[in-house]
């Protein structure tokens, strides 16, 4: 099995390491770098519980190899939250409208609206937030906390 | 948006948090990617798991070639049954009772389905592992699968051991010919049959284990299960290990919905093979293992007929139901509640059925939330379809049958006592909120442009907080304590996956003990932490935990005013908490924070009251009524495109009564997750099998789980009416996914009535199959390919010879196959001529017995018992020599089989 050397930064944190081609982003995240609030749910891109950001675009780090990440800049759900701690609107969100139970699908839900919240110009947010969750699959809250969050996003915008 | 100021209430200015929409304590590490899910542990010189299965449904292994996976680099052990035979293990239901299928924890020579584990690798990485068991050659001599219960019915043993494929069986064909006469007499009959697919429950975390041997003979496993005490417990059982031995920890839980209720073959050979090498190991469940090698729900196949008076008023009903167990369920189960709880919320006379689980070599059948759903699904489907034919309106029909709060205490003609549920009361309030003539005038309207509308309502009562009739359902503990600190710490047997325990039991404390809910902090998810408690299982946890809480809480405040009013001289009337400080009545230079308090409870002992125990802490557990009945009404609009048979789902309404409400965000949760599963397994979710055996549904493109786009946003109708438990609190987890399939079903039906009627449901109702009710041909192929089913054959009872019976006083071993699973006892009879006396001894105790009767080789006796209610027990059991077998009619539950032989 073939190593390569790829360098790449985590949230801030730069990293360095030696990874087997075959080795898929998500699995690299959480068991090398120990980012183990990236969660792999279906491993065949269905379900995005493992969407991180890599250079700003959300992806799901099941799809994706940790060599395809060499030299990029990648955020995870840990590096969400401001460093003081204050969250981010969307976790802020999430958490006033109980948009979650059980949390393994949050972080991937979290880091998709994140990037469509940053992304999105002039009207129309709640809509591209609601569809950017085609994406995304929660066997708890029948999506109801979801879907107020993303009203109270799309509001504070407006 | 949803948060509602706290409240305050009377004079004493104490907060009110029961009630309020308190943001979730969970939500802080579960947002910030800090939970603890399983795969998130690592222990030093943890190991990783992967197991080799079984491509085939049923055969026998010819071989198992391990050379090629054992030569490569970083694997660590290959283990077959060979080797994992030394760790005995006696399989367990969740009922604490032996499985009847002996399970062993890798494939003994035979394989039962696909996906049955043969092997497994032991490497240092999961890559690893599942490379060298890709290189495992496994040779199987396939035989022809048993896949449906039709063939199961005829088809061969999927247990060469066993007599027949029948799994379980309940019920007594022979109340048919009493209930048949009432249903000819009827004015009306309607027949329904209903044939529910099978289901994959689809936690978003599959099932999870790491087992890390500790000491000379301990453990302790990181588990994704429901409860980490009934896990350990279960586990310990299952190996022969004392309880104390394993720990199980489970802080976060990716959902359980039932499939986690206990650890099955997977967790378990983890643990053995732990112990074998003395080492960490972890296994960790892929999408496609969870899909098809986890444990499935449903696949149930029902057919009831009710009777009806020419006023639409029931009159009789008989239910045949028929569910397909798999190879390995997770306990044999012929789904005895279905028939207990159909009709305790209606005006029903007379009930009879017959109940039957079918061995399959299909994937073993697990719990999922609600797992007797069936009974609203069939009852309220067939009630709608009846509204349609008699020309009554299906709210109006109801109405005139529905148990209301003035029929109550009143029994069900199985004998299930009902005394304050509220089904019509709920549906009342539905209708009150909801403008069901603008509706139909809107449905008329809408069909002149060729657009069909329907509107759908179920009603239903469900059974949460059991306590006391089941060996693993029982109360509930606190552990509670004021920290020197002033702050609060709760130590409970509850365990969430997704549920909020933390937050809602937080809340009743806080409100209890006049603290701030952010000073109150909750641990659970440790078996070293609260005592046994089956955790999220049966929608009890708000219930009973609630309840002990609730308790708990009020003890140590009247602890805590006792000392204030030592400390102030004053009398314990005068002394309140509120906001974490201690008050004097008439006197506020006195009051002080909780914190002064504590310190000197803890720090002061000389200046407590004589013969006060140090410190503030209280335990309590709560042990609650029996059962704690939940009652509803939901309403859905639909609009069904005639062109492509596509369902919109327009408006849902729920009008729930589950009593005092704790937080309304978690209650309204679990009502919307259990909708949106409703909505998966009406429209969307299947796990079919071919005709080889393979299930088909390997991916989440395959499996569809509902998406943000198929569930509508739900409204909420509270209809609070206190329960007779402390705190007056129903349960909820469950009820969205067993009222909500016939509340959808009965709006498309509603909207596909100008057609026609849904004859037999099939689900999931895909488009195809609506287009089936549509266009009134066989579009989706679903009776094309229809397996004729045999005409049912009750296995010939073979005439055994009338043995000359040489006497039949003395001990006799015998085996009585319960609802909850098979009951050893030991059987001594005494005959004095043809009357016999004796008793029976199970490991609850011992009861006598007189007045049997004893002719030929055929005895009758009778027994009356108090658990799990009181029943009169009929024996009719034939000798054989030194064998005996016959039945044993029990009340409510029908008839059981009993086996045994001399003693």
């Amino acid at each position: 099995m073939s190593e390569h050397r790829i360098d790449l930064t985590v949230n801030g944190h730069r990293h360095s390491a030696r990874v087997e081609a075959r080795t898929g982003l998500g699995e690299f995240l959480r068991d090398t770098l120990g980012y183990t609030g990236t969660h792999l749910a279906c491993e065949h891109g269905v379900c995005g519980a493992c969407t991180v950001l890599v250079d700003g675009v959300a992806m799901r780090s099941c799809l994706m190899l940790a060599v395809q990440a060499d030299g990029a800049e990648l955020t995870t759900v840990e590096g969400l939250a401001a460093p003081d701690g204050t969250l981010h609107p969307v976790q802020q969100a999430l958490k006033d409208n109980f948009g979650l139970q059980c949390g393994f699908c949050t972080p991937g839900v979290a880091m998709t609206l994140a990037a469509v919240t940053r992304d999105h110009e002039g009207p129309g947010l709640e809509e591209a937030l609601t569809k950017a969750m085609s994406g995304h699959l929660c066997r708890c809250t029948g999506y109801q906390g979801i879907r107020r969050a993303i009203r109270q996003l799309a509001g504070a915008s407006a | 948006m949803n948060i509602e100021a706290k409240m305050d209430v009377g004079g004493i200015g104490a907060a009110r948090y029961v009630g309020t929409r308190q943001p979730r304590k969970e939500d802080g590490r579960l947002l910030t990617g800090r939970g603890q899910f399983t795969d998130d542990v690592r222990v030093p010189g943890m190991l990783h798991v992967a197991y080799v299965r079984s491509a085939v449904a049923r055969g026998r292994i010819v071989s198992i070639d391990l050379d090629a996976a054992r030569e490569m680099p970083g694997v660590q052990a290959i283990y077959t049954q060979a080797d994992l035979a030394a760790v005995p293990v006696s399989f367990q239901t969740f009922f604490f009772t032996p499985v009847e299928a002996p399970v062993t924890l890798l494939a003994d020579g035979r394989v039962a389905c696909v996906g049955d584990p043969i092997a497994m690798v032991v490497a240092d990485s999961r890559a690893l592992a599942e490379d060298a068991a890709s290189l495992v050659e496994v040779t199987i001599e396939e035989e022809a699968p048993v896949v449906t219960i039709a063939d199961a019915r005829t088809g061969a043993l999927v247990h060469p051991e066993r007599d027949d494929n029948i799994a379980a069986e309940m019920g007594d064909e022979d109340t048919r010919l009493a209930i048949q006469p009432l249903l000819d007499a009827s004015a009306h009959v309607v027949t329904t049959r209903v044939r529910h697919q099978r289901i994959a429950q689809s936690p978003m975390e599959g099932r999870a284990c790491l087992a890390s041997p500790e000491g000379t003979n301990e453990m302790t496993v990181w588990l994704g299960c429901q409860s980490p005490h009934l896990a350990a417990r279960w586990i310990a059982l299952v190996l022969g290990m004392p309880t104390e031995a394993i720990r199980v920890i489970a802080k976060d839980v990716g959902g359980g919905f039932g499939l986690k209720n206990i650890p099955w073959k997977e967790e378990m050979a983890v643990i053995a093979a732990a112990k074998l090498m003395r080492c960490p190991l972890k296994w960790i469940e892929d999408r496609f293992e969870a899909l098809t090698a986890s444990s499935h729900a449903r696949d149930q196949d029902v057919t009831l007929s009710v009777g009806f008076d020419a006023d639409a008023r029931l009159t009789a009903a008989w239910c045949d139901y028929a569910c397909n167990n798999g190879a390995w369920p997770m306990g044999e189960d012929a789904n005895i509640a279905v028939h207990m709880f159909m009709w305790p919320c209606y005006k029903l006379p007379a009930y009879g059925f017959v109940t039957r689980g079918w061995y399959t070599n299909t994937m073993g059948l697990g719990a999922y939330r609600g797992p007797w759903a069936m009974e609203s699904l069939v009852r309220e489907t067939l009630l709608d379809k009846a509204a349609r034919r008699i020309g009554v309106d299906p709210v109006e029909l109801r109405r005139r049958n529905l148990i209301y709060l003035p029929d109550q205490p009143h029994t069900s003609t199985l004998g299930i006592p009902v005394e304050d549920i509220t089904p019509g009361e709920c549906l009342e309030k539905l209708v009150a909120n909801v403008d069901f003539p603008a509706f139909r005038r809107e449905q008329a309207e809408a069909r002149k442009e060729g657009r069909y509308l329907g509107i759908g309502v179920a009603t239903y009562i469900e059974p949460t907080g059991a306590a006391g009739s089941m060996a693993p359902m029982t109360g509930e503990t606190v552990h509670l304590r004021i920290e020197p600190t002033g702050k609060v710490v709760a130590m409970l047997s509850t365990h969430s996956q997704g549920h909020g325990t933390a937050t809602t039991m937080a809340q009743v404390i806080a409100e209890q003990l006049g603290v701030p809910y952010e000073d109150v902090a909750v641990y659970e998810g440790d078996s070293a932490i609260g005592a046994f408690s089956p955790g999220a299982a049966g929608s009890r946890q708000g219930v009973i935990a609630g309840g002990a809480t609730w308790k708990a809480a009020q003890l140590l405040a009247e602890k805590i005013k006792v000392v204030a009013a030592h400390l102030s001289n004053a009398s314990v009337e005068t002394i309140t908490i509120d906001g974490g400080m201690v008050h004097v009545a008439g006197a506020p230079e006195m009051s002080r924070p909780l914190r002064e308090i504590a310190e000197i409870a803890y720090g002061e002992p000389g200046r407590l009251p004589p013969g006060l125990a140090t410190g503030l802490e209280a335990q309590y557990r709560y042990q609650p009524p029996p059962m704690t009945m939940t009652s509803a009404a939901h309403c859905c609009m639909v609009e069904v495109d005639a062109e492509t048979g596509f369902v919109r789902i327009l408006r849902w309404i729920s009008s729930k009564d589950c009593g005092t409400v704790i937080n309304p965000g978690v209650v309204e949760g679990q009502i919307a997750g259990g909708l949106a599963q409703a909505i998966g397994q009406v429209l969307l979710e299947d796990m079919p099998y071919d005709a080889r055996g393979n299930p088909l549904a390997a991916t989440f493109k395959d499996y569809m789980l509902p998406t943000i786009f198929d569930v509508p946003d739900f409204e909420y109708l509270h209809a609070s009416t206190p329960s007779q438990t402390i705190g007056g609190m129903r349960g909820v987890g469950e009820g969205g996914c067993i009222i909500g399939p016939p509340t959808l079903v009965n709006a498309i039906a509603d909207a596909l009535s100008p057609f026609g009627e849904i004859d037999e449901l099939v689900l999931p109702l895909t488009p195809a199959r609506i287009l089936d009710v549509i266009e009134q041909r066989d579009v989706s192929g679903t009776r094309a390919s229809e397996v004729v089913p045999v005409a049912e054959v009750t296995a010939p009872v073979e005439a055994a010879p009338v043995a000359q019976v040489s006497g039949i006083d003395g001990d006799w071993n015998m085996v009585l196959k319960t609802p909850m699973g098979p009951q050893a006892m030991v059987a001594h009879f005494d005959c004095d001529g043809d009357a016999v006396s004796g008793w029976l001894e199970a490991p609850e105790g011992r009861q006598a017995f007189a007045g049997g009767v004893l002719s030929g080789n055929q005895l009758k006796f009778e027994m009356k018992v108090e658990k799990p209610m009181k029943i009169t027990l009929k024996y009719d059991l034939t000798f054989d020599g030194q064998t005996v077998s016959g039945k044993c009619k029990m009340g409510m539950f029908g008839s059981a089989k009993v086996t045994g032989e001399r003693g």
